[in-house]
């Protein structure tokens, strides 16, 4: 069964132990807190009136930076967790500029860089545990788990707390539905999360061109190589008729 | 290494002040371009772009590659014309035309190789598939047209050293050639549309269509022709050579046609989608939609008169308008239109530029001393002798007379 992460921002207390455990786990530098996501941290905690909410990649279940990465460097795994491997990527930064939510950063100031960006602690989750950020949380804001059954939670929480929070349920259906679902006080767009993506899953667009491609290379090559073929056999048949009162400009592509 | 520097000397001393300036200018321009190549190289992308996070396609990504491909689209256009449907008239100018193709990939590739990251990873879609990727598509089609077009000019070099046996079991190939030529690039410069398929939430309304696909691979047939005329134009003046111009003047008519299709399928796609009223909101996107519009209809008013289409400036200003207009597009489609969407603004850096401009100054150059010691350009009949000598008498007229003014 797919796991997935279940934010709660209602929760949230703003004491970042996500951030510092994530960056433990992934060995990532100990910098100072920013309020963006790059290259040197997988999440970041961010505060919008008087809530706190986080930032990490979505983990889309249909996930548009696999289905556009030319070389397969971005997987998903059957666990939930979208993961990276550096040594397969070429660099092209299509996964960036194709993400919906604009997760994946890079290393702009390295000469060869890599891409960064949360991978739901895949060895962890392999081994059937928690997720850094989810085992640290003190008030299970973050939580980690099947994805139906943190679907559930969630909402029944709508029921049990009226009023509590704005009744939507982000990343249930967001571009196919995501491994990251959030629930809030206050509205996602005022947090800068697009309310506008729509819920088809984006790697269809592109799969209903792509998936064309053998058959116009089928009919293409066959249609190219009959047109070819009568144009030419005809002039040949012409210029047997007026035997040699042509002239030679149309002799080289005469299919002989 | 002596007779070299004496042919140097004799052809520096050959030159006028404005060929010598050129040189200098062309000279520059490569030099700044290693330089600015080493900083790519030693101290990553970075240190010469002004890409980000929000905004990780530039310059590079929009001119050297989705424009340079297009412009390239004349070897395929011209290949298809002349072998496929054996329009014999355009003959004499497929070469340019598949050498300038041929170049003008390199020039792709090359500048794929700075724009990315680890580039020595740049052959990994041979081994590491992943079939739902168009860039899987783009990477595999420019592989093997390259080597296409590659086949298609080597004719060329074997000719000139009058190797006339592989000439002849290569020739046997040429259509078989062509149409994998023609295939791979209907493919890819449509592939390049779909690029964009997967971003409708950044690319402004006013681009992203689902025809992207078919609108590149029709303005790419459109741009085709226009470059070749541009081309020879340029390289007539450079070479100093008599102009084909009753073939170029042909090819106007054809590319009369190509941009009717293509500018009245844009307006129509603008209908279906009804996004008419955007085009005339006067924001920013629409002000960049409409200069693009402009320069194809400019092109279409200048190619009416028939007047304009059978003489050498007419014909070069309709072909430089298709050009700016067509590579305006696949800037307003990489770049522009995808500004709003993407939160963020972006200017090239001055160093991308740099590098863009090193790119073409070696592509021309290269196709410069391709031209002078192969034979590229058709030898000249007595025929043409005579159009040329025509043309000169009246050019000398039409000076003469400007003195006379
Ligand atoms: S949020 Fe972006 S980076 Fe993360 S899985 Fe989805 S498409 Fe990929
Ligand atoms: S930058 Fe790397 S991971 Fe991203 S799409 Fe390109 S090759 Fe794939
Ligand atoms: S899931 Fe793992 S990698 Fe992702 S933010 Fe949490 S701790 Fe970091």
């Amino acid at each position: 069964m797919s796991k997935a992460i279940l934010l709660d921002f209602t929760k949230c207390i703003g004491c970042r132990a996500c951030e510092k455990a994530c960056a433990e786990e992934h060995r990532l530098p100990d910098d100072p807190p920013t309020d963006k996501l790059n290259y040197k941290n997988y999440t970041v905690v961010l505060q919008r009136g008087n809530q706190y909410f986080r930032k990490m990649c979505m983990h889309c279940q249909t996930p548009v930076c696999v289905s556009v990465c030319p070389v397969a460097a971005l997987e998903k795994t059957s666990d939930g967790p979208v993961i990276y491997y550096p040594d397969k990527c070429m660099g092209c930064r299509y996964c960036m500029m194709a993400c919906p939510f604009q997760i994946p950063k890079y290393e702009w100031e390295k000469p060869v860089p890599v891409i960064r960006k949360c991978i739901m602690c895949n060895k962890r989750v392999a081994e059937g545990l928690e997720t850094a950020c989810a085992w640290v949380c003190p008030t299970a804001a973050t939580r980690f788990g099947d994805r139906e059954k943190l679907i559930q939670i969630a909402e029944r929480r709508f029921a049990t707390f009226p009023g509590k929070y704005v009744e939507y349920l982000y990343g249930k259906n967001e571009v196919g539905g995501t491994s990251v679902i959030m629930l809030s006080g206050i509205p996602f767009e005022e947090m800068g999360f697009r309310m506008d993506l729509g819920t088809t899953a984006l790697p269809e667009l592109t799969w209903t061109v792509m998936s064309k491609i053998p058959n116009v290379v089928m009919t293409g090559g066959i249609l190219l190589g009959g047109i070819s073929w009568i144009i030419h056999r005809r002039m040949q048949i012409d210029q047997e008729a007026h035997s040699h009162d042509k002239d030679h400009g149309n002799g080289k592509g005469g299919g002989k | 290494m002596n007779a070299v520097l004496t042919a140097v000397r004799h052809e520096i001393d050959g030159m006028n002040w404005k060929r010598k300036a050129a040189w200098v200018v062309v000279i520059f321009l490569l030099l700044q371009g290693l330089f600015l190549t080493g900083k790519r190289f030693i101290f990553g992308l970075g240190a010469v772009t002004n890409l980000t996070d929000e905004f990780p396609w530039g310059m590079w990504i929009s001119f050297d590659v989705v424009g340079g491909v297009a412009l390239a689209a004349g070897g395929f256009t011209l290949c298809f014309l002349v072998y496929v449907i054996g329009y014999h008239k355009f003959h004499d100018i497929v070469r340019p035309t598949v050498l300038t193709a041929f170049l003008g990939y390199v020039l792709v590739a090359v500048g794929l190789l700075y724009d990315l990251g680890k580039y020595y990873n740049v052959w990994h879609p041979m081994i590491m598939w992943n079939p739902h990727s168009v860039m899987f598509e783009v990477a595999w089609c420019v592989m093997l047209y390259l080597t296409v077009l590659f086949l298609e000019f080597v004719p060329v070099v074997l000719e000139k050293f009058k190797l006339v046996k592989p000439l002849k079991t290569l020739q046997k190939f040429t259509i078989p050639l062509v149409i994998a030529g023609v295939l791979l690039s209907t493919l890819h410069q449509s592939s390049l549309g779909s690029v964009f398929l997967i971003v409708p939430e950044k690319l402004h309304p006013l681009w992203y269509t689902p025809i992207l696909p078919l609108l590149f691979f029709l303005s790419a047939v459109v741009v085709g022709p226009a470059m070749v005329i541009v081309e020879s134009e340029l390289s007539a003046r450079v070479f100093r050579r008599g102009l084909e111009l009753n073939i170029l003047s042909e090819l106007a008519k054809y590319l009369q046609v190509a941009l009717f299709v293509y500018v009245g399928l844009k307006i129509q796609d603008f209908f279906v989608r009804k996004v008419v009223d955007q085009v005339f909101t006067m924001h920013y996107e629409s002000l960049f939609m409409l200069l693009e519009l402009g320069l194809l209809v400019g092109a279409m008013v200048i190619l009416a008169f028939p007047k304009m289409r059978t003489n050498s400036r007419g014909l070069f200003w309709a072909g430089s308008l298709v050009v700016i207009g067509i590579l305006l597009n696949r800037f307003n489609v990489s770049w522009i239109g995808m500004q709003r969407g993407s939160g963020a603004t972006y200017m090239p850096a001055l160093s991308e530029i740099g590098v863009s401009l090193f790119l073409v100054t070696a592509g021309a150059l290269v196709f410069y001393f391709v031209c002078r010691f192969f034979p590229i350009f058709p030898a000249i009949s007595e025929e043409d002798t005579e159009r040329i000598e025509s043309l000169k008498s009246r050019k000398e007229k039409r000076l003469s007379a400007q003195v006379v003014k």
